[in-house]
Parts: C-alpha cells; structure tokens; sequence
C-alpha cells in the first residue's frame, strides 16, 4: 500500500501544542502521585491499617475484625447456635465469591477482545477493530449475537445430557480460582491441600467434554470427545508430577505456602525446576485444548470437535470458559514456578495483586503466541509424547527433587549457594537427561535428514528419476 | 475376551473448513485408521464443456477463468495455445513473453496459496496463510491494475494478451520481484525446519515415482516423487525456452517433498519474471483475428505447466465458429486418483494433511 | 510409427494420419500395452483421455505421454454404436484412466469394460441421458446449435 493510502500512517496525529501541554500536565500529576504514595509506603504509614490497598486481604480482614465485635452484641440463643464468626465468615464469603464471579466474568469478557486482537497482531492482520473504539465491544456483539440464535437440539441427542456440559464445563472454570494466592493476605480459598484440590477440580472438565460429544449424535463430535478424553487423561499425569515436584521442593501443598516459599527463598521455582515448569506448561495447553495440541477440535479435520451440535449460547460458554482456563492456567503457572505475587522485594511497592496479574497476563500471551504460531501434533503423536516421554522422566525428577530437598534441609551452606547448584543439577539434568531420553526413544532430529529439492534442468521420466535417486 | 469394533462411515464435506471448497469424502473409518475412502465430486459441475460448443472461440476464454479460479492466468494461456495451433495464428514475441510474465506470477500467487493452506490443514491457524497473503495480494493488485479483474483474470487472447500493462506496472512488479527473495527466505526460514510440520508431513502420502507416471499425476506431485518432469522444459511454449531456470525435483514424494517443491518453484518463478522483465521486447500485443474465428476442421491438444500440473486443452474444430469439443485436462482431478491409495491405511489428519498436498481446487475438477 | 505398431500388435491399426494412429476398439488395450512397454515408444503416461461425439460415431482419444523420450502418441478408437457404445478399459494398463474412464461414462455414456469401478461421478446415477452428446438436447446433426452467424458479423455468407 502506498503512504496515501495507509489508514495507520495517516491515523497517527502530530503531537504539538495543546496536547503538548495537557500531556505534560498529566505527566507531573502522576508523578506527584507517585511520589506521595512511595513516600506513604517508606514512612510506614500504611502498614497493617485498613486503608492499605497493597493488599486488599488487609481491608478484609479489619472488616472480619468489625463485624466479629459486632457478632459478639448477638443474642446468647444465637451466639450458641452459629458460634463466634458466623457474621464475619458469611459477609467475607460472600465477597470473596462475588468478587471472583466479578472478576471472571470480567475476565472472559476481555479475553474474547485480547485473544482475536493479538491474534490478529500474530497474522499480520488487526483483528476485530469495526465494533467500538479498537473493537472492544466486540465480546459484547458476540454475546449478544450468540444470545439470539435459536435454540436447535440435534434429533437424536438425548435433550439432558445435551443441556448439562456447558453448565458443567462451567463450575470447574469457577471454582479452581478459589485457591489462587493474589497477595499475601488475599487468599480466598486457602486450603491446606490447595494443589490436591486443583488436580481434582481440574480433571471435571474432562467428563463435561465427553458427555459433550457423546449426547450429540454426530460422529465428527464423538470422535472429538473420543480424541478429548485420551487426550486430558493421559496429560493428568506429567501435570501433577510437575506438581509434585514443586511440593516436595516446598514441603507445602498450600499455595499460599508455595508462593511465601519463592517469597522467602528469593527464586522463582521455575529457574530451579525448568522440567517441571516445561512438563506443567506443556501439559496444561493439552488440558486446555489449545494448539499446539488442539487435536480434539482440530478445525481442519473434524469441524470443532465435540462443539460441532452445540451453537448459540452453549458454544459460547464453552468458548467464554476455554479462554477462561487459559488465564487460569496462567495464574497456577505464576504461583507456583514464577514467584507468584513476590517479585525479589518490590511487592511493598507495587501492590502485590498488580504484579500477580501482569505475570499472568504475560503467560497468557505466550499462550497465544504459540496458539498463532504453531502447527498441531497428530494424536498418536501426543500420546506417545505424554506416556513415553514426559512420565518416565518426570518420574526421574522427582526422585531427583527428592534428594536435593533432603539435601538442601540438611545442608549448611548459605541458601543462595545450595540453590544454585539445585538450580545447575536440574538444568543439566533438564537438558543432558531429556535429550539422551529422547534419542533413547528412537527421536532422531530429522533436521539432519532433510534433503532439499534438487535442481535439475533436463528432463526425464521413470529411468531420468531412477538415476537421480541412484546418484543421491 | 475379544472386543469388536464396527466400522462406521464419516462424512467430510462438502461443507467442511478444509476441503478446498465444496468436495465431499465418504470416509470409512475404524476408530481413527481409514479403511476406505470415497470421493463424490459434482457439487461445482457446471456443464463448462457443453456451454462451450455455443460460443465462439473468444467467449469461451472467460470459461477457462472459472475452471481453476486460483489460476485463472494459466488456464486462458493453455486454452488460447490450443486454439492459436488450432487456427494456425501467429502470435508476436512481445505477448509471449508478458504471457510468461503473468503465468508466473500466477504461479506465485497459487504456490502462496496452497503452501499456506497445506500448513493450515497441517494446523497452524491460518499464520503462515496470512503471510503469505501479502504477497498475493500485491500479484492481485498488479493483476487488477493491468486486465482490471484480481482472480477470473480474462487475460490473454488468442493471439496474444488483451491489454499492454500500463506505465504504474512496471515500478510496481519491479519492487515485488526485488522483496519476493526477502519473503521465501523468511517463509523457508520459519517453515523449513519446524519440527512440528516435518512430523506432521513428513512420511505422509508417499508416492514412488512409477506409481505417480502411471497414475497419470503431473505437476509438483510428479517433480516431489522424483521425477523430473516439467513442460516448460519438456516443450517449451511461448519464450520459456529463452530463459534460464531450472526445476526442482524431491527425493521420497511425502507431503513434505510437495511443500518444499512448491516452495522452491516460487524461487524460479521469480528468476524468469526477472529474466523477462529485463528483455521485454516491443511490439504489438496481440494479432488481429475475426471476431467468430472459423478454424479449419481439425483438432488440437495444447498443454501447459500450471501450477497444479499440466493443465491441458483439446479443442475440436467442425469449421464453425464454435468449438465441436472442448476438453479441459484438469490437474486437480487426475491427481486425486491416487488419492485413495494414499489414503488408506492412514489415521485421518494423515488423511487431510495429504489431500491438502494435492493441492486440489473444485472448480477444476468439476467444470 | 502406425506400422511399427502394427507390426507389434496386429491387426489393430485402422488408419493413421501423421498426428494420430486410429485403433480397433477391441485390440485398444493391446495397443495401448504395447505402447507402454515398447522401449523405443515409452507410453509411459495417459496425458489426457476424452470422448468426442462426431454425430454419427463416438471417438475415443488417448494423449500418451513418453517422459524419457519426450514425444507423445494420439490413438483414438471410433465407435459406430450410440446404444451400447462399449471400449475395453485401459485401468489395467495406466492407473490413471480411473477417473478419466469414469468421466467421459458419465458425460458420454460410453462404457468401459473391466473398469473396477463405473459409477457417474459428476452427475447422479439415474440422470436422465448424457450431456455431451450432440443429441442431447434433441438438436439433429444438421442443425447446429446457436445462430448460423452472429449479429455482429456484417456481410458474412451462412455456413
């Protein structure tokens, strides 16, 4: 295109006089803001006090502390019936569960809008752009379309297993962001087995995907459920040796307890255990779905799998909670292999929430790059990849992790050296052990066997090719 | 305990997000291995060969336009070849070699786009389609700015092309030739060794070369089994014999083969669109004819190398002004008949990714 | 190259010109294998294969392609009957007449014997008729379809 005609070129308005000054204005405001808040945060003056936003458990819990002495002015009947907090626990849970509807609904709202633009920004291409400023009513338009269509059931489908999955693909998109540690004190769901209940949670997708594509009478769905189902269960296995990995390395299955771990330590468990962040990662776009390993809804082969019959606003929800898992899969990512919301001490400056989303946002966006970038690997190719690769070495870094934990509590070096040579043995072992494992397996790089066309001039037929392929 | 499974019969098409339009496959499927695999095609037919016997000569150029909509350049060129053996027309040097000009760049045009919907079958979503879509969409534009359409060209005439490029081409096919070597190398760059796609393509839909010569397939399927084989080369038309290029050839004829030999004709195509620039001669475009030509009875069979394989036409004359027969040798169907041995035996995205190397358009097969 | 193939296989040659070999139907695959296994004549490729309906017979033509030596041979076989129009099919010899045979079945209703699988491939079985024959549209042989000159052909005489 030529300059004249260049819409981008042609948008970008020259920044001089008034917005210039206004700018500049702006600029000094900030500044000033921030100066006050760093010089609040030096001084301590809002350490521990309910006005301190840094940590929005901290707000909540002088709240718990308001209404525990508002409980205590109960009538006795009822003070023996509920107990001491029963007030404090009731109000907290509820805001607790609305904010996270809030913040998820939020969130599957945007993602619609972040997914397709950057994208499109991948296939050098804008993306939605026509539906409000830069297309960001564009989920709104979607769900608003997706409301309206009729409301078809395939003949034959049986009409309740048909309705159930996009409620039951729902639930577990809710509830495994309940243990995500979003500060120090902000923890909604802080249970003692937090990684348990997230393996648990996780894995009732997979049945939701099945009763999918078996209620829908249509063999591309069927075998896309099929595909799904071999898929997500064998990718169960490396996810949760990867998490086993980081329990024993922190000695806590809590996750609150994990992210202090990297807090206290001042490392990111994925620099110490860069297996396990690759099996985790790795086996998370297989959960999920997501290329490079979508073989389940392979759009090219099989339509959309077992959301072919479904439409409307079913679709949409399975859509809307795909996404969702991604950036859930990016919160676990983040609390447990990069640090969580402890960035090497700058969380009493910058709220430590801030920095929990922007890791998060920035997992997501490698999962979006590698979904625009990479084609999908067939299913035997998956399988194999999961059950003779990943597992028997997952297997050996966990005995590996085993011993350098046991060597670690027990060692009397300073923390940061018996770190790093944790963090040196599990490299080499990451890199030495995995590609002697796969050459083992019968993986040879077939870069080294790529043979290039060959240039010919002169033509021929059967005898011209069988002499080429002789002297090749 | 045995356990037995059922065969059971799925149907891809013709309404399907990979079928290179509307093309449907009765496949037998035993869990995921394809047992048999059957083509029902029909869906485009539009009765071109018989439309053909009512018009004249000139009118039927438009109809091999919609034949392969992909490659619309190629198909007037072998059409007007045949008819110009046909009725004996000269046609002068300067249309020869904007003939080839425009052959070959729609021959970039079509390799851009089936390597990028091969990799898209093969699953990458539609990225490399899109880069290599900004070059197709300056070949469109060029296309546009000298016969005024982008795809159902209606180029060439018999006796030569229908307009002179105007004086904005030059500049314009000149700075597309010099950044096309830029742009495969960053598509050979990206593509060439990725892992996934050579797992994905490599060992798929292997072709020996006796196989491919008696399954009558031509084109970069013949060239990826092996076989160097190219009409250009073989029997040079309209000034390919004044330039200097060579042919790429594969060694095993897997789907991975088909995609670098694609790639690597992209390469040449840019060669000899420099090598004609350079010595395009002056001169007349095309040569009058009569409005209703009336060859003398007789037949004619002229073929040339589309980017598909070879596009060929066999066009009967009686002495009127239209054609008594008007036969189109379509690439995309005489490739699809090895299709089911390909086929059989394979998981099915083996199956899809090796229909996407036959690089199959509908409106070919069908007509 | 018409005596050679003669010579090969006789009594098949009917006539020939210097561009085409005209066949016997029934020694057509003869023909055709010994095209292709004769190392001087290589047939080694079908190019194209197509039916064309001359009013009162059929025409059967074959386009072989020798990739080593780099020439091409036309054989053609003529059928007079329009009711049972019947060829021997060349799938033992070329692999490639598979959809070839079945479209010029489907098209021209002529049949080809020892083909694996005849079935209409553009049209529906139980269409009625075959499109390209001349007599589909119930046009007679003298009478050609279209106008006998075109309006903008000025001072033309009628064909």
């Amino acid at each position: 295109m030529t300059a004249a005609l260049d819409p981008i070129r042609a948008a970008r308005v020259p920044l001089t006089g008034a917005k210039l000054v206004i700018g500049v204005i702006a600029l000094v405001i900030l500044a000033g803001i921030a100066g006050g808040v760093g010089f609040l945060v030096v001084s301590g003056a809002l350490d521990g006090h309910w006005y301190d936003l840094r940590d929005l458990g901290i707000p909540i819990a002088h709240l718990r502390g308001w209404l525990d002495e508002q409980n205590k002015a109960q009538p006795a009947q009822l003070h023996d019936l509920l107990g001491d907090h029963w007030i404090s626990y009731l109000t907290t849970a509820l805001i607790g569960a609305i904010g996270i509807l809030s913040f998820v609904g939020g969130v599957l709202l945007v993602l619609i809008w972040v997914e397709r633009r950057l994208i499109g920004r991948i296939q050098v291409r804008r993306g939605p752009n026509r539906v409000g400023p830069y297309g960001l009513l564009q989920p709104v338009a979607d769900a608003i379309k997706l409301i309206q269509k009729e409301v078809l059931i395939p003949n034959g489908a049986d009409r309740f297993l048909f309705f159930l999955p996009p409620i039951l693909v729902f639930i577990p998109g809710l509830l495994v962001w309940g243990p995500v540690p979003w500060a120090p004190n902000m923890n909604y769901l802080d249970l003692n087995v937090g990684v348990l209940y997230l393996i648990a949670i996780s894995s009732l997708a997979t049945i939701a995907i099945f009763i999918a594509g078996w209620s829908s009478n249509n063999h591309y769905a069927l075998l896309g459920a099929m595909r799904t189902v071999a898929m997500m269960i064998s990718y169960e296995i490396p996810l949760s040796m990867a998490l086993v990995a980081v329990v024993l390395m922190t000695g806590s299955m809590q996750l609150s307890q994990i992210v202090q771990w990297q807090a206290d330590h001042n490392v990111w468990l994925g620099a110490l255990m860069p297996l396990a962040l690759f099996t985790f990662f790795f086996s998370s776009t297989a959960e999920l779905n997501r290329t490079p390993n979508d073989i389940a809804e392979a759009e090219s082969e099989i339509v959309a799998g077992f959301r072919t019959e479904y439409f409307g606003m079913k679709f949409g929800l399975f859509y809307a909670v795909e996404l969702g898992n991604a950036v859930a899969v990016g919160a676990f990512v983040t609390a447990f292999f990069l640090g969580g919301w402890s960035l090497f001490g700058l969380e009493q400056w910058i709220p430590p929430y801030l920095i929990f989303a922007v890791k998060v946002s920035s997992v997501y966006f490698v999962l979006v790059w590698l979904r625009g970038t990479l084609p999908r690997f067939r299913l035997d190719q998956l399988m194999a990849f999961a059950w003779k690769y990943l597992i028997p070495i997952n297997l050996a870094n966990t005995v590996l992790v085993a011993i350098e934990v046991t060597a670690f509590n027990h060692s009397s070096l300073p923390g940061v050296v018996s770190l790093g040579a944790i963090g040196v043995v599990n490299l080499v072992f990451t890199v030495w052990v995995a590609r002697r494992w796969a050459r083992f397996l019968g993986y040879r790089p077939e870069t080294e066997h790529v043979l290039h066309p060959s240039l010919q001039t002169q033509v021929g037929g059967l005898r011209a090719a069988e002499r080429l392929r002789a002297s090749s | 305990m045995t356990t037995a499974s059922e065969p059971y019969v799925l149907n891809i098409g013709p309404q399907h997000p990979s079928t290179h339009g509307v093309f449907r496959l009765r496949v037998v499927m035993d869990g995921e291995r394809i047992q048999d695999i059957d083509m029902v095609v029909g869906y485009l037919h539009r009765s071109m060969e018989k439309l053909a016997e009512e018009r004249t000569y000139t009118q039927n150029i438009p109809f091999t336009d919609r034949t392969d909509y992909l490659a619309a350049m190629s198909n007037n060129l072998g059409y007007c070849l045949a008819v110009e053996r046909l009725a004996d027309v000269e046609v002068p040097e300067r249309a020869s070699y904007l003939r080839v000009i425009f052959a070959e760049l729609q021959r970039l045009a079509s390799h851009s786009m089936a390597n990028g919907t091969f990799i898209n079958d093969a699953g990458a979503w539609q990225t490399p389609l899109m880069y290599m879509f900004r070059e197709r969409e300056k070949i469109l534009d060029l296309f546009e700015m000298t016969c005024g359409a982008r795809l159902t060209t209606n180029y060439m005439r018999i006796g030569g092309v229908a307009f002179d490029p105007p004086p904005e081409f030059y500049p314009a096919i000149e700075s597309l030739i010099d950044e096309m070597p830029t742009r495969i190398a960053e598509y050979t760059e990206l593509l060439v060794d990725n892992e996934i796609l050579i797992a994905r393509a490599r060992g798929i839909g292997v072709l020996t070369a006796a196989e491919a010569i008696n399954g009558s397939i031509t084109g970069p399927m013949l060239r990826a089994s092996g076989v160097p084989w190219d009409l250009r080369k073989a029997e040079p038309y309209c000034a390919y014999d004044q330039f200097d290029f060579e042919i790429p050839v594969g060694h095993t004829g897997d789907c991975y083969d088909r995609f670098m030999v694609r790639l690597e004709e992209m390469r040449q195509s840019v060669r000899i669109i420099r090598q004609a620039l350079d010595g395009l001669p002056s001169g007349p475009h095309k040569t009058e004819i009569p409005l209703a030509l009336r060859p003398a009875p007789g037949e004619a069979y002229a073929r040339v190398e589309g980017p598909r394989g070879e596009l060929g036409f066999y066009v009967v004359s009686d002495g009127g002004p239209a054609p008594a027969r008007f036969h189109i040798r379509a690439p995309s169907l005489i490739n699809l008949s090895l299709l089911r041995q390909m086929a059989v035996g394979a998981a099915l995205p083996d199956a899809i990714v090796t229909l996407g190397s036959t690089d199959i358009v509908v409106g070919e097969i069908d007509r | 190259m018409a005596a050679l193939l003669e010579a090969g296989v006789p009594g098949s040659v009917v006539t020939s010109t210097d561009e085409w070999v005209e066949v016997r139907p029934e020694r057509l695959v003869d023909a055709l294998r010994w095209l292709h296994d004769d190392p001087e004549m290589d047939a080694a490729q079908l190019s194209n294969m197509c039916g064309v309906d001359r009013y009162d017979h059929f025409e059967v033509v074959y386009h072989l392609q020798s990739l080593d030596q780099n020439h091409q041979i036309v054989v053609k076989a003529r059928l007079h009957d329009h009711e049972a129009a019947s060829v021997p099919s060349s799938y033992p010899v070329y692999t490639g007449a598979l959809l070839q045979e079945r479209e010029v079945y489907d098209l021209m209703g002529i049949r080809f014997e020892g083909h694996p699988d005849l079935r209409r491939m553009f049209l529906w079985e139980g269409y009625p008729g075959f499109p390209l024959r001349k007599d589909f549209l119930q046009i007679s042989a003298d009478h050609h379809p279209g106008l006998p000159h075109f309006p903008f052909e000025t001072g033309k005489q009628e064909r």
